[in-house]
Protein backbone atom coordinates (compact mmCIF):
# COMPACT_ATOMS: atom_id res chain seq x y z
CA UNK A 1 0.00 0.00 0.00
CA UNK A 2 2.48 2.53 0.92
CA UNK A 3 4.49 1.83 -2.38
CA UNK A 4 1.51 2.39 -4.29
CA UNK A 5 1.15 5.32 -2.31
CA UNK A 6 4.54 6.36 -3.38
CA UNK A 7 4.09 5.89 -6.71
CA UNK A 8 1.01 7.81 -7.33
CA UNK A 9 2.50 10.70 -5.33
CA UNK A 10 5.36 10.46 -7.96
CA UNK A 11 3.06 10.43 -10.85
CA UNK A 12 1.09 13.37 -9.74
CA UNK A 13 4.14 15.51 -9.90
CA UNK A 14 5.18 13.73 -13.19
CA UNK A 15 1.68 14.27 -14.78
CA UNK A 16 2.21 18.05 -13.56
CA UNK A 17 5.60 18.60 -15.05
CA UNK A 18 3.89 17.69 -18.03
CA UNK A 19 1.18 20.30 -18.23
CA UNK A 20 3.48 23.12 -16.98
CA UNK A 21 4.70 23.82 -21.04
CA UNK A 22 0.70 24.80 -21.57
CA UNK A 23 -0.01 26.29 -18.58
CA UNK A 24 3.25 28.77 -19.68
CA UNK A 25 2.32 28.98 -22.90
CA UNK A 26 -1.25 30.45 -22.40
CA UNK A 27 0.06 32.95 -19.26
CA UNK A 28 3.25 33.98 -21.36
CA UNK A 29 0.80 34.91 -24.84
CA UNK A 30 -1.77 36.25 -22.40
CA UNK A 31 -0.09 38.92 -20.52
CA UNK A 32 2.86 39.85 -22.80
CA UNK A 33 1.46 39.39 -26.44
CA UNK A 34 -2.53 40.19 -25.94
CA UNK A 35 -2.15 41.93 -22.64
CA UNK A 36 -5.17 41.24 -21.08
CA UNK A 37 -5.65 39.60 -17.62
CA UNK A 38 -6.93 35.75 -17.35
CA UNK A 39 -10.76 35.74 -17.40
CA UNK A 40 -11.40 32.92 -15.22
CA UNK A 41 -8.62 31.99 -12.89
CA UNK A 42 -10.40 29.96 -10.14
CA UNK A 43 -11.78 28.21 -13.38
CA UNK A 44 -8.28 27.98 -14.60
CA UNK A 45 -6.87 26.73 -11.19
CA UNK A 46 -9.40 23.91 -10.99
CA UNK A 47 -9.34 22.60 -13.98
CA UNK A 48 -5.85 22.29 -14.26
CA UNK A 49 -5.92 20.10 -10.72
CA UNK A 50 -8.48 18.00 -12.87
CA UNK A 51 -6.41 17.67 -15.95
CA UNK A 52 -3.40 16.39 -13.49
CA UNK A 53 -5.52 14.36 -11.35
CA UNK A 54 -7.17 12.52 -14.82
CA UNK A 55 -3.42 11.66 -16.37
CA UNK A 56 -2.66 10.49 -13.07
CA UNK A 57 -5.92 8.11 -13.04
CA UNK A 58 -5.21 6.91 -16.72
CA UNK A 59 -1.60 6.50 -16.65
CA UNK A 60 -2.21 4.13 -13.19
CA UNK A 61 -5.22 2.10 -15.03
CA UNK A 62 -3.36 1.81 -17.92
CA UNK A 63 -0.73 -0.36 -16.58
CA UNK A 64 -3.24 -1.97 -14.47
CA UNK A 65 -6.09 -3.03 -17.15
CA UNK A 66 -5.55 -2.02 -20.77
CA UNK A 67 -1.93 -3.09 -21.62
CA UNK A 68 -2.17 -6.53 -19.52
CA UNK A 69 -5.51 -6.34 -21.30
CA UNK A 70 -4.18 -6.37 -24.44
CA UNK A 71 -1.13 -8.44 -24.33
CA UNK A 72 -2.69 -11.34 -22.78
CA UNK A 73 -5.90 -11.37 -25.33
CA UNK A 74 -2.97 -11.53 -28.38
CA UNK A 75 -1.10 -14.83 -26.26
CA UNK A 76 -4.38 -16.40 -25.95
CA UNK A 77 -5.32 -15.95 -29.63
CA UNK A 78 -1.40 -16.82 -31.04
CA UNK A 79 -1.53 -20.04 -28.47
CA UNK A 80 -5.47 -21.01 -30.10
CA UNK A 81 -4.01 -20.45 -33.44
CA UNK A 82 -7.05 -19.37 -35.40
CA UNK A 83 -6.19 -16.71 -37.53
CA UNK A 84 -9.94 -15.98 -38.71
CA UNK A 85 -10.89 -15.20 -35.02
CA UNK A 86 -8.20 -13.12 -34.36
CA UNK A 87 -8.62 -11.13 -37.72
CA UNK A 88 -12.66 -10.88 -36.40
CA UNK A 89 -11.14 -9.43 -33.13
CA UNK A 90 -8.81 -6.78 -35.11
CA UNK A 91 -11.67 -5.74 -37.23
CA UNK A 92 -14.07 -5.52 -34.65
CA UNK A 93 -11.66 -3.53 -32.31
CA UNK A 94 -11.05 -0.92 -34.97
CA UNK A 95 -14.32 -0.33 -36.60
CA UNK A 96 -16.59 -0.49 -33.32
CA UNK A 97 -14.10 2.39 -31.61
CA UNK A 98 -14.21 4.76 -34.83
CA UNK A 99 -17.83 4.47 -35.60
CA UNK A 100 -18.54 6.17 -32.39
CA UNK A 101 -15.11 8.49 -32.24
CA UNK A 102 -16.61 12.03 -31.28
CA UNK A 103 -13.41 13.73 -33.38
CA UNK A 104 -14.54 11.67 -36.36
CA UNK A 105 -18.22 12.54 -35.82
CA UNK A 106 -17.69 16.29 -35.65
CA UNK A 107 -15.33 16.04 -38.77
CA UNK A 108 -18.17 14.27 -40.97
CA UNK A 109 -20.81 16.50 -40.27
CA UNK A 110 -18.62 19.44 -41.27
CA UNK A 111 -17.94 17.12 -44.46
CA UNK A 112 -21.49 16.62 -44.94
CA UNK A 113 -21.89 20.72 -44.72
CA UNK A 114 -19.36 21.55 -47.16
CA UNK A 115 -20.76 18.79 -49.51
CA UNK A 116 -24.09 20.33 -49.36
CA UNK A 117 -22.53 24.33 -49.91
CA UNK A 118 -20.83 23.35 -53.22
CA UNK A 119 -23.72 22.03 -54.63
CA UNK A 120 -22.77 17.93 -54.49
CA UNK A 121 -25.94 16.90 -52.39
CA UNK A 122 -29.62 17.20 -53.07
CA UNK A 123 -31.67 19.64 -51.59
CA UNK A 124 -32.58 17.96 -48.45
CA UNK A 125 -31.32 17.15 -44.85
CA UNK A 126 -31.57 13.24 -45.09
CA UNK A 127 -29.05 13.56 -47.62
CA UNK A 128 -26.75 15.34 -45.93
CA UNK A 129 -27.08 12.81 -42.45
CA UNK A 130 -26.95 10.15 -45.08
CA UNK A 131 -23.57 11.58 -46.52
CA UNK A 132 -22.23 11.88 -42.30
CA UNK A 133 -23.24 8.49 -41.46
CA UNK A 134 -21.51 7.16 -45.19
CA UNK A 135 -18.29 8.68 -44.21
CA UNK A 136 -18.34 7.53 -40.78
CA UNK A 137 -18.82 3.96 -42.03
CA UNK A 138 -15.88 4.08 -44.78
CA UNK A 139 -13.68 5.37 -42.07
CA UNK A 140 -14.62 3.02 -39.62
CA UNK A 141 -14.33 -0.03 -42.46
CA UNK A 142 -11.28 1.41 -43.09
CA UNK A 143 -9.76 1.53 -40.27
CA UNK A 144 -11.14 -1.94 -39.10
CA UNK A 145 -9.41 -3.67 -42.37
CA UNK A 146 -6.10 -1.57 -41.14
CA UNK A 147 -6.17 -3.08 -37.80
CA UNK A 148 -6.89 -6.35 -39.95
CA UNK A 149 -4.03 -5.90 -42.06
CA UNK A 150 -1.30 -4.98 -39.15
CA UNK A 151 -2.04 -8.21 -37.61
CA UNK A 152 -1.30 -9.89 -40.83
CA UNK A 153 1.95 -8.46 -41.17
CA UNK A 154 3.29 -9.44 -37.67
CA UNK A 155 2.44 -12.70 -37.99
CA UNK A 156 3.50 -13.11 -41.78
CA UNK A 157 6.42 -10.94 -40.84
CA UNK A 158 6.31 -9.08 -43.85
CA UNK A 159 7.73 -5.70 -43.88
CA UNK A 160 6.59 -2.60 -42.38
CA UNK A 161 7.89 0.12 -44.51
CA UNK A 162 7.27 -1.80 -47.82
CA UNK A 163 3.35 -1.54 -47.00
CA UNK A 164 3.35 2.07 -46.04
CA UNK A 165 5.28 3.01 -49.10
CA UNK A 166 2.53 0.70 -51.07
CA UNK A 167 -0.02 2.98 -48.94
CA UNK A 168 1.59 6.38 -49.65
CA UNK A 169 1.59 5.67 -53.14
CA UNK A 170 -1.88 4.81 -53.20
CA UNK A 171 -2.64 8.65 -51.77
CA UNK A 172 -0.11 10.00 -54.20
CA UNK A 173 -2.13 8.30 -57.08
CA UNK A 174 -5.71 8.92 -56.04
CA UNK A 175 -5.32 12.30 -55.31
CA UNK A 176 -4.94 14.37 -58.14
CA UNK A 177 -8.70 12.09 -59.26
CA UNK A 178 -9.93 13.23 -55.93
CA UNK A 179 -12.62 15.49 -55.40
CA UNK A 180 -11.37 19.00 -54.29
CA UNK A 181 -13.29 19.47 -51.30
CA UNK A 182 -12.95 15.71 -49.58
CA UNK A 183 -8.78 15.90 -49.92
CA UNK A 184 -8.26 18.28 -46.83
CA UNK A 185 -11.39 16.14 -45.12
CA UNK A 186 -9.52 13.04 -46.03
CA UNK A 187 -5.73 14.06 -44.96
CA UNK A 188 -7.68 14.54 -41.76
CA UNK A 189 -9.43 11.67 -40.62
CA UNK A 190 -6.40 10.17 -41.09
CA UNK A 191 -5.22 12.04 -37.69
CA UNK A 192 -8.31 11.93 -35.65
CA UNK A 193 -9.51 8.01 -36.04
CA UNK A 194 -6.93 6.80 -33.26
CA UNK A 195 -8.33 7.92 -29.51
CA UNK A 196 -7.01 7.48 -25.86
CA UNK A 197 -8.36 4.16 -25.16
CA UNK A 198 -8.23 2.47 -28.69
CA UNK A 199 -4.45 3.66 -28.85
CA UNK A 200 -2.87 1.69 -25.85
CA UNK A 201 -5.47 -1.36 -26.43
CA UNK A 202 -4.27 -1.58 -29.79
CA UNK A 203 -0.08 -1.11 -29.35
CA UNK A 204 -0.15 -3.48 -26.27
CA UNK A 205 -2.47 -5.96 -29.06
CA UNK A 206 0.75 -5.75 -31.65
CA UNK A 207 3.42 -6.01 -28.99
CA UNK A 208 1.86 -8.88 -27.29
CA UNK A 209 1.58 -10.94 -30.98
CA UNK A 210 5.04 -10.16 -31.68
CA UNK A 211 6.01 -11.40 -28.03
CA UNK A 212 3.88 -14.37 -29.01
CA UNK A 213 5.24 -15.25 -32.30
CA UNK A 214 8.69 -16.41 -32.59
CA UNK A 215 11.11 -14.39 -34.52
CA UNK A 216 9.06 -11.69 -34.23
CA UNK A 217 11.02 -8.95 -31.94
CA UNK A 218 8.38 -6.43 -30.30
CA UNK A 219 10.18 -3.18 -31.10
CA UNK A 220 10.67 -3.76 -34.67
CA UNK A 221 7.41 -5.58 -35.55
CA UNK A 222 4.70 -4.71 -32.43
CA UNK A 223 4.39 -0.94 -33.12
CA UNK A 224 2.80 -0.07 -37.09
CA UNK A 225 -0.92 -0.70 -36.11
CA UNK A 226 -1.80 2.83 -35.75
CA UNK A 227 0.16 3.43 -38.12
CA UNK A 228 -2.06 1.68 -41.19
CA UNK A 229 -5.26 2.85 -38.93
CA UNK A 230 -3.78 6.31 -39.59
CA UNK A 231 -3.31 5.67 -43.71
CA UNK A 232 -5.91 3.96 -45.07
CA UNK A 233 -8.49 6.18 -44.20
CA UNK A 234 -7.25 9.04 -46.31
CA UNK A 235 -7.29 6.20 -49.63
CA UNK A 236 -10.79 5.71 -48.46
CA UNK A 237 -12.37 8.54 -48.05
CA UNK A 238 -11.15 10.05 -51.34
CA UNK A 239 -12.51 7.41 -53.02
CA UNK A 240 -15.75 7.73 -51.31
CA UNK A 241 -15.76 11.20 -52.25
CA UNK A 242 -15.18 9.85 -55.96
CA UNK A 243 -18.00 7.75 -55.81
CA UNK A 244 -20.89 9.64 -54.82
CA UNK B 1 -21.87 22.56 -6.50
CA UNK B 2 -25.24 20.63 -7.59
CA UNK B 3 -24.49 22.30 -11.30
CA UNK B 4 -20.39 21.11 -11.03
CA UNK B 5 -21.52 17.39 -10.53
CA UNK B 6 -24.19 17.36 -12.93
CA UNK B 7 -21.52 18.46 -15.76
CA UNK B 8 -18.72 15.98 -14.19
CA UNK B 9 -21.49 13.46 -14.34
CA UNK B 10 -21.81 13.91 -18.10
CA UNK B 11 -18.49 13.49 -18.90
CA UNK B 12 -18.17 10.33 -17.29
CA UNK B 13 -21.30 9.43 -19.01
CA UNK B 14 -20.46 10.30 -22.82
CA UNK B 15 -16.68 8.64 -22.01
CA UNK B 16 -18.70 5.30 -20.74
CA UNK B 17 -20.52 5.04 -23.66
CA UNK B 18 -17.06 5.69 -25.90
CA UNK B 19 -15.62 2.80 -23.56
CA UNK B 20 -18.64 0.57 -24.11
CA UNK B 21 -18.68 -0.91 -27.34
CA UNK B 22 -15.04 -1.83 -26.77
CA UNK B 23 -15.35 -3.38 -22.84
CA UNK B 24 -18.37 -4.96 -25.44
CA UNK B 25 -15.94 -6.61 -27.54
CA UNK B 26 -13.52 -7.31 -25.16
CA UNK B 27 -16.09 -9.59 -22.84
CA UNK B 28 -17.67 -11.48 -25.67
CA UNK B 29 -14.37 -12.35 -27.46
CA UNK B 30 -12.45 -13.28 -23.70
CA UNK B 31 -16.14 -15.56 -22.60
CA UNK B 32 -16.86 -16.85 -26.26
CA UNK B 33 -13.67 -17.34 -28.11
CA UNK B 34 -10.66 -17.65 -25.88
CA UNK B 35 -12.93 -19.25 -23.02
CA UNK B 36 -10.78 -18.09 -20.22
CA UNK B 37 -11.19 -16.20 -17.74
CA UNK B 38 -9.69 -12.99 -17.66
CA UNK B 39 -6.12 -12.87 -15.11
CA UNK B 40 -6.18 -10.85 -12.19
CA UNK B 41 -9.83 -9.87 -12.55
CA UNK B 42 -10.27 -7.32 -9.54
CA UNK B 43 -6.71 -5.51 -10.59
CA UNK B 44 -8.10 -5.43 -14.24
CA UNK B 45 -11.73 -3.82 -13.30
CA UNK B 46 -10.25 -1.25 -10.86
CA UNK B 47 -7.62 -0.27 -13.71
CA UNK B 48 -10.64 0.25 -15.90
CA UNK B 49 -12.86 2.13 -13.66
CA UNK B 50 -9.08 4.74 -13.22
CA UNK B 51 -8.92 5.05 -16.99
CA UNK B 52 -12.44 6.02 -17.08
CA UNK B 53 -12.98 8.26 -14.50
CA UNK B 54 -8.81 9.25 -15.54
CA UNK B 55 -10.43 10.41 -19.08
CA UNK B 56 -13.31 11.85 -17.26
CA UNK B 57 -11.67 13.99 -15.40
CA UNK B 58 -9.06 14.86 -17.88
CA UNK B 59 -11.65 16.13 -20.32
CA UNK B 60 -13.92 18.18 -17.91
CA UNK B 61 -10.67 20.05 -16.49
CA UNK B 62 -9.61 20.84 -20.27
CA UNK B 63 -13.19 22.41 -20.94
CA UNK B 64 -12.70 24.25 -17.52
CA UNK B 65 -9.16 25.51 -18.05
CA UNK B 66 -7.93 25.06 -21.62
CA UNK B 67 -9.98 25.19 -24.30
CA UNK B 68 -12.31 28.56 -23.66
CA UNK B 69 -8.68 30.46 -22.86
CA UNK B 70 -7.27 28.29 -25.92
CA UNK B 71 -10.05 28.88 -28.05
CA UNK B 72 -10.18 32.64 -27.44
CA UNK B 73 -6.52 33.37 -27.45
CA UNK B 74 -6.68 31.60 -31.08
CA UNK B 75 -9.49 33.81 -32.00
CA UNK B 76 -7.53 37.06 -30.48
CA UNK B 77 -4.47 36.36 -32.35
CA UNK B 78 -5.88 35.82 -35.81
CA UNK B 79 -8.44 38.63 -35.95
CA UNK B 80 -7.14 42.03 -38.57
CA UNK B 81 -7.66 44.21 -35.64
CA UNK B 82 -4.47 42.31 -34.08
CA UNK B 83 -2.00 41.63 -36.84
CA UNK B 84 -2.12 44.89 -38.45
CA UNK B 85 -4.28 47.50 -36.93
CA UNK B 86 -4.40 50.03 -39.89
CA UNK B 87 -4.55 47.92 -42.62
CA UNK B 88 -7.24 47.02 -44.47
CA UNK B 89 -7.40 43.19 -44.27
CA UNK B 90 -6.43 42.40 -48.01
CA UNK B 91 -3.36 43.77 -47.69
CA UNK B 92 -1.58 42.00 -44.86
CA UNK B 93 1.16 39.90 -46.11
CA UNK B 94 2.39 36.23 -44.68
CA UNK B 95 4.79 38.05 -43.09
CA UNK B 96 2.69 40.10 -40.28
CA UNK B 97 1.41 36.95 -38.63
CA UNK B 98 4.70 36.32 -36.54
CA UNK B 99 2.72 35.78 -33.68
CA UNK B 100 0.38 33.70 -35.19
CA UNK B 101 3.43 31.31 -36.23
CA UNK B 102 5.03 31.43 -32.43
CA UNK B 103 1.51 30.67 -31.40
CA UNK B 104 0.73 27.65 -33.61
CA UNK B 105 4.42 26.26 -32.74
CA UNK B 106 3.98 26.57 -29.05
CA UNK B 107 0.51 24.98 -28.53
CA UNK B 108 1.53 22.46 -31.20
CA UNK B 109 4.77 21.44 -28.84
CA UNK B 110 2.94 22.47 -25.58
CA UNK B 111 -0.29 20.22 -25.98
CA UNK B 112 1.74 17.13 -27.42
CA UNK B 113 3.43 16.70 -24.54
CA UNK B 114 0.21 16.74 -22.31
CA UNK B 115 -1.80 14.03 -24.75
CA UNK B 116 -2.28 10.89 -23.18
CA UNK B 117 -1.91 8.74 -25.94
CA UNK B 118 1.34 9.62 -27.19
CA UNK B 119 2.22 9.21 -23.21
CA UNK B 120 1.03 5.28 -23.62
CA UNK B 121 2.90 4.42 -26.37
CA UNK B 122 5.78 6.11 -25.03
CA UNK B 123 5.78 4.40 -21.69
CA UNK B 124 5.42 1.28 -23.61
CA UNK B 125 7.94 1.59 -26.39
CA UNK B 126 10.75 2.16 -23.40
CA UNK B 127 9.62 -0.58 -21.78
CA UNK B 128 10.00 -3.06 -24.13
CA UNK B 129 13.20 -1.39 -25.78
CA UNK B 130 14.81 -2.35 -22.43
CA UNK B 131 14.99 1.47 -21.91
CA UNK B 132 16.33 2.17 -25.60
CA UNK B 133 14.27 4.20 -26.62
CA UNK B 134 13.57 7.11 -24.11
CA UNK B 135 9.95 7.85 -23.09
CA UNK B 136 10.58 11.63 -22.68
CA UNK B 137 13.15 11.45 -25.74
CA UNK B 138 10.52 10.32 -28.35
CA UNK B 139 7.59 12.94 -26.96
CA UNK B 140 9.48 15.62 -27.19
CA UNK B 141 10.70 14.66 -30.81
CA UNK B 142 7.28 13.99 -31.76
CA UNK B 143 6.00 17.87 -29.65
CA UNK B 144 8.74 19.37 -32.38
CA UNK B 145 7.34 17.63 -35.59
CA UNK B 146 4.04 18.84 -34.04
CA UNK B 147 4.96 22.02 -33.49
CA UNK B 148 6.91 22.24 -37.25
CA UNK B 149 3.50 20.73 -38.67
CA UNK B 150 1.13 23.29 -37.22
CA UNK B 151 3.43 26.42 -37.85
CA UNK B 152 3.69 24.80 -41.56
CA UNK B 153 0.06 24.42 -41.51
CA UNK B 154 -0.50 27.63 -40.68
CA UNK B 155 1.49 29.53 -43.03
CA UNK B 156 -0.17 27.60 -46.08
CA UNK B 157 -3.65 28.61 -44.81
CA UNK B 158 -2.61 32.60 -44.84
CA UNK B 159 -0.62 31.75 -48.29
CA UNK B 160 -3.53 29.98 -49.63
CA UNK B 161 -1.60 27.35 -51.28
CA UNK B 162 -2.59 23.68 -52.28
CA UNK B 163 -2.75 21.01 -49.21
CA UNK B 164 -1.86 17.86 -51.52
CA UNK B 165 1.85 19.51 -52.56
CA UNK B 166 2.73 20.04 -48.78
CA UNK B 167 1.32 16.70 -48.15
CA UNK B 168 2.55 14.52 -50.84
CA UNK B 169 6.12 16.13 -50.56
CA UNK B 170 6.10 15.13 -46.96
CA UNK B 171 5.33 11.47 -47.95
CA UNK B 172 8.21 11.62 -50.33
CA UNK B 173 10.67 12.80 -47.33
CA UNK B 174 9.19 10.24 -45.06
CA UNK B 175 10.10 7.46 -47.55
CA UNK B 176 13.77 8.86 -47.92
CA UNK B 177 14.24 8.90 -44.73
CA UNK B 178 12.87 5.25 -44.18
CA UNK B 179 15.43 4.20 -46.86
CA UNK B 180 18.66 5.46 -44.17
CA UNK B 181 16.94 5.29 -40.88
CA UNK B 182 17.82 2.44 -38.25
CA UNK B 183 15.09 -0.19 -39.12
CA UNK B 184 14.50 -0.80 -35.32
CA UNK B 185 12.21 2.54 -34.57
CA UNK B 186 10.67 2.45 -38.10
CA UNK B 187 7.15 1.29 -36.96
CA UNK B 188 7.26 3.31 -33.90
CA UNK B 189 7.80 6.13 -35.94
CA UNK B 190 4.88 5.74 -38.25
CA UNK B 191 2.68 4.91 -35.28
CA UNK B 192 3.67 8.50 -33.30
CA UNK B 193 1.95 10.49 -36.91
CA UNK B 194 -1.30 8.77 -35.33
CA UNK B 195 -1.23 9.26 -31.72
CA UNK B 196 -0.24 12.76 -31.43
CA UNK B 197 -3.47 14.40 -32.50
CA UNK B 198 -6.40 13.27 -30.18
CA UNK B 199 -7.97 14.71 -26.83
CA UNK B 200 -6.12 18.28 -26.70
CA UNK B 201 -4.62 19.04 -29.46
CA UNK B 202 -7.52 18.68 -32.17
CA UNK B 203 -10.00 21.07 -30.55
CA UNK B 204 -7.12 23.72 -29.66
CA UNK B 205 -5.78 23.25 -33.30
CA UNK B 206 -9.63 23.32 -35.18
CA UNK B 207 -10.15 26.58 -33.10
CA UNK B 208 -6.67 27.85 -34.25
CA UNK B 209 -7.24 26.70 -38.23
CA UNK B 210 -10.65 28.05 -38.38
CA UNK B 211 -10.08 31.04 -36.67
CA UNK B 212 -7.18 31.91 -39.33
CA UNK B 213 -9.97 30.84 -42.49
CA UNK B 214 -12.55 33.56 -41.09
CA UNK B 215 -10.24 36.27 -40.60
CA UNK B 216 -8.55 36.10 -43.86
CA UNK B 217 -10.47 37.54 -47.11
CA UNK B 218 -10.60 34.95 -49.51
CA UNK B 219 -10.36 32.02 -47.32
CA UNK B 220 -13.55 29.76 -46.21
CA UNK B 221 -13.43 28.18 -43.22
CA UNK B 222 -14.90 24.61 -44.30
CA UNK B 223 -12.70 24.27 -47.16
CA UNK B 224 -9.30 25.60 -45.47
CA UNK B 225 -9.85 25.23 -41.76
CA UNK B 226 -8.95 21.63 -42.65
CA UNK B 227 -5.31 20.24 -43.06
CA UNK B 228 -3.91 21.27 -39.77
CA UNK B 229 -4.47 18.08 -38.23
CA UNK B 230 -2.99 16.09 -41.64
CA UNK B 231 -0.03 18.50 -41.11
CA UNK B 232 0.24 17.51 -37.24
CA UNK B 233 0.22 13.77 -38.01
CA UNK B 234 2.77 13.81 -40.68
CA UNK B 235 5.74 16.20 -39.65
CA UNK B 236 6.38 14.02 -36.10
CA UNK B 237 6.65 10.99 -38.36
CA UNK B 238 9.56 12.67 -39.63
CA UNK B 239 11.01 14.01 -36.54
CA UNK B 240 10.72 10.69 -34.56
CA UNK B 241 12.69 9.40 -37.59
CA UNK B 242 15.58 11.88 -37.42
CA UNK B 243 15.52 11.34 -33.42
CA UNK B 244 16.42 7.66 -34.06
CA UNK B 245 18.67 8.69 -36.73
CA UNK B 246 20.77 10.96 -34.44
CA UNK B 247 20.60 8.54 -31.33
CA UNK B 248 21.39 5.85 -33.58
CA UNK B 249 25.11 7.80 -34.98
CA UNK B 250 25.44 8.92 -31.05
CA UNK B 251 25.53 5.35 -30.30
CA UNK B 252 27.70 4.06 -32.35
CA UNK B 253 29.85 6.83 -32.15
CA UNK B 254 30.11 5.77 -28.59
CA UNK B 255 31.09 2.27 -28.82
CA UNK B 256 33.56 2.88 -31.61
CA UNK B 257 35.56 5.16 -29.25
Amino acid sequence: MAAFRNRFIIQIFRSFTDLIPMLAVIVIFQFLVIKQPIPDLANLISGTLLIVLGLTLFIQGLEQSLFPIGESMAQSFAQKGSLFWLLCFAFCLGFSTTIAEPALIAIANMAAKIAYTEGLLENSSITVLQYALGLRVTVALSVGLAISLGVLRIIHGWKLHHLIIYGYLAIIIITPFAPKHIIGIAYDTGGVTTSTITVPLVTALGIGLAKAIKGRNPVTDGFGLIAFASLTPITFVMLYGMLL
Amino acid sequence: MIEWLSHFAGTLGATARDVFPILLIIIIFQLMIIRKPIPHLKKTITGFIFVLVGIACFLEGLERALFPLGELMAQQLTHPDFIAPNTSPSEITWNAYGWVYLFAASIGFATTLAEPSLMAVAIKAESISGGTIHALGLRLAVAIGVAFGITLGSFRIITGTELYLYILAGYCIVMIQTFFAPKLLIGLAYDSGGVTTSSVTVPLVTALGLGLATSIPGRSPLLDGFGLIAFASLFPIMTVLAYAQVSHWLNRRKYSC
